[in-house]
């Protein structure tokens, strides 16, 4: 087989001639444009390119990448990207859909395309409302939350995706905010090159029915204080002086301002490939805490679902040698009639 | 092994036989053996499992018992037998349960010795009661009492050996296969051969395939000269077509079918499923297939599995799942979204007793207007019906054939009475077997449009993800003809909706006519796995002077081409189903045709007594 050279892509290369029907303002713009660019780079021809989504607003995506795709049924999509894994491993399959798709109908199959690790990216886009049935609550709104089927407040304990995605076994969980383009793009591409499933939150605003949700999290002057970006064998440091750090407190931790008592290095390293930490950083809420952005957790050891389908399949064929379809019909137990 | 007594023999052309006993007793092995030996000796046979659903329900309960009847016949014989001509009970539950289905005058082989008061509490017989002293019931059968237990550790235990006493008990049920053997001449060597390699080559056991050999043989010598019975019979070759066969099971010929479906179509297959009684051993079957290029995948629930199916059909693959009735009640909404993807999609559902969870191992035709009409909208998909346990083959691969065709799913109906009864099946030559024509898109000059339709078939193009140039979106949104792009157009829904329905209606064109056979102005007009029964029902009327003509239906949506001609014929339609008239009520809307049905409703095969007494009654019955 020769090498053909990859054609050169440029985000424009991946746009559809269809119109973009977000509310305008919608967060999930800044994603597709980040996607776009993702997608130009990644080195992956335009073919070979899947978008798969379920139901809701960001479930609308696969109609905007010039690629091929499928908006399917809601909650289902981590299915479908199943099967068009298992069918062809090669295919570079994205899934975009938001939190009541993913977690909420859909729950159990994003559960269980983490676990099994099957080779897709699964960008999550969680704007903590129903958008497309016009402003329900989600399952990660917060408790109390006031919308049209819940006007004394919502009872439920909201879910915290990136809990779910490593307690289920997920192998590249990160997380990101809508705005900040550059960050999504290395992220994604990150996830993208990662062997088995990539999980990323995004914070995502829905500027109609949860307008400023995250603004906490994502405007310039909150950021530095509010997140903290999380690096390999780095301190965890945040502020916009980055003056402030989280450091281990027994089982758990606390947030410490650096200078007379405390340094960087009484602060706690952040190592991708430790789960427990990641899980300890998972819980880490504002507005007591800084809320982490960027890989919690990665395990490059973990091969895909997909890849070892496939290693099955050919030790089957090399122990059976080639198929008899002839000798399998017959059997084994025959006889004869004159 | 020595020759049949023929001084004592006698001949019969029909024999049904049920073996019957605790679920632990291993009965479902037992028939099967037996059925290999009569299908040796050249009979005809048909059987049927009657398993409970509980694993291993307490010992010596009624909810416990597993049954399994085989009829085997120098004649062409299409089902199981009504009321069986010998039985074997291991238990007093099991001959409390299945004693209705011996006929009068039968003969039952007991294990005595279970016959014990705890078990006769364990299974609901008064205290005091030994249903084997009864006055009616030795009036009416002819009871054969067999110490078996007793005799089988006589048979089985020497001082030297080190065997255990559970080991020896467990060969019980080849004890009363050596009795059964005896009583009906065949042989047991093929049996003790295959005894010997399961146990002595595949589990490597040797002591144990040891102990089941010598307890057939000491069944088989016990039955020779206890003098327990009035004769030995013996039931001549059938005179079947020539060729080679082998035994079948109807999911095992859905596994072959699917196999060869996509060998012919020179295709991977993804057959993704969650398990689910009776349809689980498709997916056993078709997981040890991965050289033949068939991928399998337990799915974490029903909707994940048609959800896997359509992503592998979408990206090229034969995408294939298999489920029961509430199965597929769970797969409507994502079959819905195959109909409206227009992708080729495999639903493979062998029915089972409903509502709910119903009885998982009870058969019955009852989800046919589900499979017609359980989705949103107008949702039409492709429906076929298998007929016996070997035309699950070919069904398997018509299924395979017009969903790529048509690009529309098809839901194929089996029944669990299907799925797990088996016959034998002359094997088929597959270099006789046609390929299946698959087209896919390819680039050319004009723009792509994925929902530009063929017109002979009205299909759309089916575009493989990985082709440069024909990058698309689908999705269950309305599509704008031609273009695919989502569309809310009024005019288009309703010329899309049409499409959708015309190209399954093309598929006529492609399907074999229904055939009658017979003459008379009756027709018996069937559908799935009552095809046996029918016909046997048929004959028996004939005898009776009663002239009826039958055909069936494989093909329901579409209909083959000449049905309205066929029903048009008969001034009398007459259908059998095992609901409560589903396929009736479709005929006679579409075609405002009278059809008088017989319904059955208790989760088991027509008997063909009664069948062809409710045809009589029909028939003679002259106003309608």
């Amino acid at each position: 087989m020769t090498d053909v050279a990859l054609p050169t892509y440029k985000a424009k290369d991946f746009a559809t001639d269809q119109d973009v029907r977000w509310c305008p303002g919608c967060g999930d713009y800044a994603v597709l444009t980040a996607m776009k660019k993702m997608a130009a780079d990644l080195g992956v021809k335009r073919e070979d390119f899947m978008f798969v989504s379920g139901i809701g607003c960001a479930a609308r995506f696969p109609y905007y990448m010039n690629t091929y795709g499928a908006h399917t049924i809601h909650g289902r999509s981590p299915a479908f990207a199943t099967g068009v894994k298992i069918a062809n491993p090669d295919l570079e399959v994205f899934l975009i859909s938001g939190d009541g798709d993913l977690l909420s109908i859909g729950g159990n199959h994003t559960m269980h395309a983490l676990r099994r690790n099957i080779d897709i990216n699964i960008v999550l886009l969680n704007n903590k409302i129903y958008g497309l049935t016009k402003g329900q609550y989600s399952p990660t709104s917060e408790v109390g939350k006031v919308t049209k089927s819940t006007p004394h407040g919502s009872l439920d304990e909201p879910i915290n995706p990136i809990t779910i995605a490593l307690a289920s076994g997920g192998t590249f969980v990160a997380r990101t905010i809508d705005v900040d383009v550059k960050g999504l793009n290395a992220l994604i591409t990150r996830g993208a090159r990662h062997t088995g499933t990539s999980f990323i939150e995004v914070y995502q605003d829905c500027n109609v029915f949860n307008h400023q949700t995250w603004f906490y999290a994502t405007q310039k002057d909150t950021r530095p204080e509010n997140t903290i970006v999380l690096e390999h064998e780095k301190p965890l440091v945040f502020g916009a002086e980055k003056d402030k750090g989280i450091r281990r407190n027994g089982d758990s931790v606390e947030v410490v301002t650096l200078g007379e008592e405390f340094t960087e290095a009484d602060l706690l390293v952040h190592d991708e490939t430790n789960l427990a930490q990641a899980f300890l950083l998972s819980q880490l809420y504002h507005p007591e805490f800084p809320e982490p952005m960027g890989v919690f957790y990665v395990d490059d050891s973990r091969p895909s679902y997909n890849d070892q389908l496939h290693s099955q399949v050919d030790e089957v064929v090399k122990k059976h040698g080639e198929a008899d379809l002839q000798k399998l019909i017959t059997g084994s137990n025959t006889w004869s009639v004159a | 092994m020595p020759e049949p007594k023929t001084d004592k023999t006698t001949r019969l052309s029909n024999v049904s036989v049920r073996f019957c006993g605790d679920s632990g007793d291993g009965m479902q092995l037992t028939g099967s053996h037996f059925t290999d030996a009569v299908a040796l000796a050249g009979n005809d046979f048909a059987t049927a499992p009657d398993f409970p659903a509980e694993i291993r329900a307490p010992r010596g309960t009624t909810f416990g018992v597993s049954g399994y009847q085989v009829q085997f016949s120098s004649n062409e014989i299409h089902t199981p037998g009504d009321l069986v001509n010998a039985m074997v009970a291991m238990n007093p539950a099991g001959f409390k349960t299945n004693l209705e289905y011996v006929e009068p005058g039968g003969i039952v082989i007991v294990n005595d010795d279970e016959f014990n008061k705890s078990n006769f509490k364990k299974c609901g017989y008064e205290e005091g009661y030994n249903p084997l002293d009864d006055e009616v019931i030795n009036a009416q059968y002819k009871i054969c009492r067999v110490p078996m237990s007793r005799l089988t550790r006589e048979s089985l235990v020497d001082e030297e050996s080190d065997i255990s006493i559970k080991d020896v008990d467990r060969c019980r049920n080849m004890f009363a296969l050596g009795i059964i053997s005896w009583l009906y001449s065949r042989e047991i060597d093929s049996t003790i051969e295959r005894l010997q390699n399961y146990f002595g080559k595949v589990k490597n056991k040797p002591e144990i395939a040891a102990l089941n050999e010598k307890a057939i043989r000491a069944g088989y010598y016990f039955g020779e000269t206890a003098e327990l019975f009035p004769s030995q019979y013996d039931v001549a070759p059938a005179k079947l077509k020539a060729g080679k066969y082998r035994r079948i099971s109807g999911n095992e010929a859905i596994v072959l079918g699917l196999t060869t479906a996509a060998t012919k179509a020179n295709k991977s297959l993804v057959y993704a499923s969650y398990p689910i009684t009776p349809a689980s051993d498709v997916l056993h079957g078709l997981a040890r297939l991965k050289q033949f290029g068939i991928r399998t995948f337990q799915a974490e629930d029903e909707i994940a599995a048609v959800m896997v199916a359509i992503g592998a059909s979408f990206t090229g693959d034969i995408g294939v799942t298999g489920t029961s009735g509430p199965g597929l009640a769970l797969k409507g909404e994502a079959i819905g979204l195959a109909v409206m993807m227009e992708l080729p999609l495999i639903v493979v559902n062998v029915q089972r007793a409903g509502p709910s969870t119903g009885m998982p191992t009870k058969t019955e035709q009852s989800d046919l207007l589900q499979t017609m009409f359980g989705r949103s909208g107008e949702c039409p998909v492709i429906v076929i019906a298998a007929s016996s346990p070997g035309n699950c083959f070919q069904m398997a691969i018509e299924a395979v054939r017009l969903s790529m065709r048509a690009m529309c799913p098809v839901i194929f109906l089996s029944e669990g009475g299907l799925g797990n009864a088996a016959e034998p099946w002359l094997i088929p030559d597959i270099s006789n077997i046609p390929d299946i024509e698959v087209k896919h898109a390819v680039v050319t000059d004009e723009e792509f449009l994925p929902y530009l339709r063929d017109e002979k078939t009205g299909a759309r193009p089916w575009a493989i993800p990985g082709t440069p140039g024909l990058e698309h979106r689908v999705g269950g949104l309305e599509k704008q003809d031609g273009t695919g792009d989502v569309s809310y157009d009024h005019e288009n829904h309703a010329l899309m909706t049409r499409y959708r329905a015309e190209k399954i209606q093309k598929l006529q064109d492609v399907i074999p006519d229904l055939e009658v056979e017979g003459s008379g102005d009756t027709l018996i007009l069937g559908w799935g796995g009552t095809k046996g029964t029918i016909l046997t029902a048929a004959t028996m009327l004939r005898e009776r002077g009663i002239e009826v003509a039958t055909a069936h239906l494989h093909y329901i949506n579409p209909f083959p081409k000449n049905i309205g001609d066929v029903l048009n014929q008969y001034k009398k339609i007459i259908m059998p189903e095992m609901n409560t008239g589903q396929l009736r009520m479709l005929l006679r809307s579409q075609f405002l045709v009278d059809i008088q049905g017989i319904q059955n409703l208790c989760g088991r095969s027509f008997f063909v007594e009664e069948l062809a007494d409710c045809i009589e009654a029909i028939v003679k019955g002259g106003a309608k």
